[in-house]
């Protein structure tokens, strides 16, 4: 009984799925959430005007809920908005793809997790927050910190371990912080009791924000992301946990770890909203809906965002041994959420094709020259100052550090 | 040959060196005598039994060392099993590598990343009867595991009183230490926090002819066993290693090299280090330096270190992990606290350690003992 639920999986998975794609169209009562980028559709034409806001029609597969109603299927949006969505998902490939390259090229040591393919989480969730909300996430980072407005250069400085990097170049790929967003954890599952601090804190001090609380499917079977769900429930805390499904957490399949891959009733006492990850209206809409929910006193939510890392878990991980290239191929071919969305506001004539090439130039020159800036940058000084800041106390450093100099190090002949 | 080639920046980074260097040379593996070279010096091992001095040997690395002793212990006994997180497809080091192929998905299987829900597992497993071994990704990752590690492992035979149940089946394996570009989460080196722990015992091996012996007495052993794997040793430590099974003693340290003046107390990868300066100072001041292995963390080896400084009167302990409260601190107390080891004492015990650090992304370097820092050290001890 054992060894069959453990190898089961592999060869059952590929022909079920299939089933499943196969039955979706024609079998109503079986939905899943789609992962179609360009799944929106326009009911009435857009506005001349830059800002003036118009409805867009969500997919009518861009939400399951679990003892929740459903968002609103409309989404208001201006055409700013939506360039600016696109302009932010385009800088943060660009910048991920920037560290993918300074890394073979072994300017970037260390650990080193990208978000290429899920950019439209981290940049629709930014869509629906304030300033004034907290972001919490684990290691794959980088796009948070961008759309929680870390410049692209101090995220590239803090990679290349530079001194102007975010967090002074100490920490590398996993650990950066901006106002309104606490990072950047390295431990798996370790960042969501932490959110669920964080969400106290708004509750208490009666301010109406919400904490958006990210995790991935891996991290989903930490105890400790239950220890929090449990007490945001018992305090009602303002606390959006979200599951970032990406269907591996590092080289294991969802369904090989996970007994329940409904991540988004992983809650069981808390709502739940699965949401299409790999569009960006859908997951404002979602998030936006979820705050209301939160600040109104309702408690927690668990949503999960359904999407697909196109890299490997980290840069050691080829990505390729665990699935298939055509999984990988079709993802990026048929879902892509810039594609998605750049395929939408040229239906929806929000853009021209010349407006949308001038924003791909625009992103491509300041991720260029971002990075320019941060790979210009001195490595730090090998000082006390800077080597023993924030750990020792004054004064209880130690007196002497070798290897600041070459003849400390390496008693010349 | 890195440092050959035009610089990047001025600033040197990882692991180069300027020419004319003296000490600090990037450690050479394929000539340190640490390791053996040959099948003649392997199968001279101390401690080895004499049927496997007779057999033969294979050339690996530490992971693959890791590797066959897992395959033997699957083979042998019936109640091993192994698991963790990825290590059906072999690991993030390759240390469990076509293990899950040859002996089934029911013997050594992924978890689900749940360090905590691991260990309880595992313990659950070997209060059994089983022989389990569970994989830690990155000792970095344990911390959620160690109130099971504590409170119930560790305490397991003492408390289950006249039901006579422990979890001495229980091994849990993990890869800890620098690799040059850790930072925070991938480098660091928990072993005192065990050490701490009566009730479980602590081992890192220095090479995979060690590895091998080690781990197999550790997952043999009626202990629960930590085995920390220094996991920059994975692929740069190859050697000769005996094919035949077989157990390295554990509590017990090895004397990997007599001297006279000066006692050398280190395990892991730092013994490389040390290694390296005692060469060096040897050559310069004439002097001969011991050096000892503890191997075994915890319950440690005393008498084996005590002869040692009866004999040289000079100390000092070397490790990567932060000085406080680390295996240093135990070791020199323990070496003053004995009458006669304290009444022989020249100098003042010296630890060599990590700084007390988090460890930063591009200063590991200068937080992780080098040669420089063992071979002043040395001199320091001499010259009190």
């Amino acid at each position: 009984m054992f060894s069959r639920a453990l190898r089961v999986p592999r060869a059952a998975a590929p022909s079920l799925r299939a089933a499943r794609a196969a039955r979706a169209p024609t079998v109503a009562a079986f939905r899943s959430v789609t992962t179609d980028a360009a799944s929106a559709s326009l009911e009435k034409g857009v506005p001349e005007e830059d800002d003036k806001p118009f409805q867009v029609n969500l997919s009518d597969e861009s939400f399951e809920t679990y003892e929740l109603d459903p968002p609103p299927y409309t989404l208001d949006v201006t055409k700013k908005e939506l360039k600016q969505m696109y302009y932010d998902m385009v800088v943060t490939r660009q910048m991920e793809m920037a560290a993918d390259r300074l890394y073979k090229e072994k300017k970037i040591r260390g650990f080193c997790h990208l978000s290429t393919g899920q950019e439209a989480v981290a940049t629709g969730i930014e869509h629906a927050l304030n300033k004034e909300d907290d972001v919490i996430t684990a290691y794959r980072c980088h796009g948070y910190a961008l759309m929680r407005g870390a410049t692209v250069r101090s995220i590239i400085g803090e990679l290349l371990g530079r001194r102007e990097g975010i967090a002074y170049g100490k920490g590398g790929s996993m650990h950066m912080f901006s106002k309104g967003f606490y990072g950047g954890n390295g431990i798996v599952g370790a960042q969501v009791p932490v959110g669920a601090g964080l969400a106290f804190a708004h509750k208490y001090t009666g301010r109406k924000q919400a904490t958006v609380i990210l995790y991935g499917d891996g991290a989903s079977n930490q105890g400790q992301v239950f220890e929090a769900f449990n007490m945001a429930k018992l305090w009602n805390l303002p606390a959006l946990f979200g599951c970032e499904n990406n269907k591996y957490g590092m080289g294991t399949a969802a369904a090989r770890s996970s007994a329940l891959t409904d991540y988004y009733k992983r809650g069981q006492y808390i709502p739940g909203l699965k949401v299409n990850g790999m569009d960006v209206l859908a997951v404002k809409a979602a998030v936006q809906y979820g705050k209301q929910w939160t600040t109104n006193d309702n408690g927690p939510l668990v949503l999960e965002y359904v999407t697909y890392r196109y890299g490997g878990h980290s840069m050691s991980d080829p990505g390729t041994t665990y699935r298939t290239r055509e999984e990988i191929q079709r993802m990026r071919s048929t879902n892509d959420p810039i594609a998605g969305l750049k395929t939408k506001m040229l239906d929806w004539s929000v853009v021209t094709e010349e407006e949308l090439k001038s924003i791909d130039k625009e992103a491509r020159k300041h991720v260029n020259d971002e990075v320019a800036a941060a790979e210009a940058m001195a490595v730090p000084d090998t000082t006390p100052q800077i080597l023993y800041e924030d750990i020792y106390v004054k004064g209880t450093e130690p007196q002497f550090i070798r290897g600041r100099t070459p003849d400390e190090n390496f008693y010349f002949n | 040959m890195r440092w050959l080639a035009p610089a990047v920046s001025e600033r040197r980074q990882y692991s180069t060196h300027p020419p004319n260097a003296r000490l600090n040379l990037p450690i050479d593996y394929s000539a340190t005598p640490l390791l053996s070279h040959s099948s003649q010096t392997a199968l001279a091992t101390a401690d080895l039994p004499a049927e496997v001095k007779n057999g033969t040997t294979k050339r690996m690395n530490l992971f693959q060392a890791i590797n066959d002793a897992l395959s033997t212990a699957l083979t042998e006994d019936e109640d091993v099993i192994i698991f963790g997180e990825d290590v059906s497809f072999g690991g993030v080091f390759r240390c469990t590598m076509k293990l899950a192929e040859q002996f089934g998905g029911d013997r050594v299987f992924n978890t689900p990343l749940t360090e905590q829900g691991i260990m309880g597992f595992a313990i659950g497993a070997a209060a059994e009867g089983m022989r389990p071994v569970a994989e830690i990704q990155f000792a970095d990752y344990v911390y959620p595991a160690f109130d099971q590690l504590v409170n119930e492992a560790a305490k397991y035979r003492y408390r289950d009183g006249s039901c006579g149940r422990s979890v001495g089946g229980l091994t849990v394996r993990m890869p800890c230490g620098g690799v040059g570009h850790g930072a925070l989460y991938h480098s660091q080196s928990p072993e005192a926090l065990f050490t701490h722990i009566p009730g479980l015992r602590v081992v890192m091996p220095r090479s995979p002819l060690q590895a091998k012996g080690l781990l197999l007495a550790a997952i043999r052993s009626n202990d629960p066993v930590i085995f920390m794997e220094p996991k920059i040793l994975y692929r740069a430590a190859v050697e000769q290693v005996p094919t035949a099974a077989y157990t390295l003693p554990l509590s017990k340290a090895e004397i990997l090299k007599e001297g006279k003046d000066v006692t050398v107390i280190s395990y892991g990868q730092p013994l490389y280090t040390c290694d390296s300066a005692i060469q060096s100072v040897e050559k310069d001041l004439g002097i001969s330096v011991e050096l000892i292995d503890l191997r075994t963390l915890y319950p440690w080896d005393k008498e084996t270190v005590f002869k040692s400084v009866q004999k040289t009167g000079r100390v000092l302990v070397v490790h990567e992990a932060m000085v406080n409260a680390g295996i240093g601190a135990e070791v020199a107390a323990a070496i003053q606290e004995d009458p006669e080891t304290f009444i022989r004492l020249e100098a003042p015990v010296q630890r060599v350690a990590g700084f007390s650090i988090h460890t930063p992304l591009l200063f590991e370097k200068f937080n992780v003992p080098d040669v420089a820092r063992v071979y002043d050290s040395i001199k320091k001890v001499l010259d009190y």
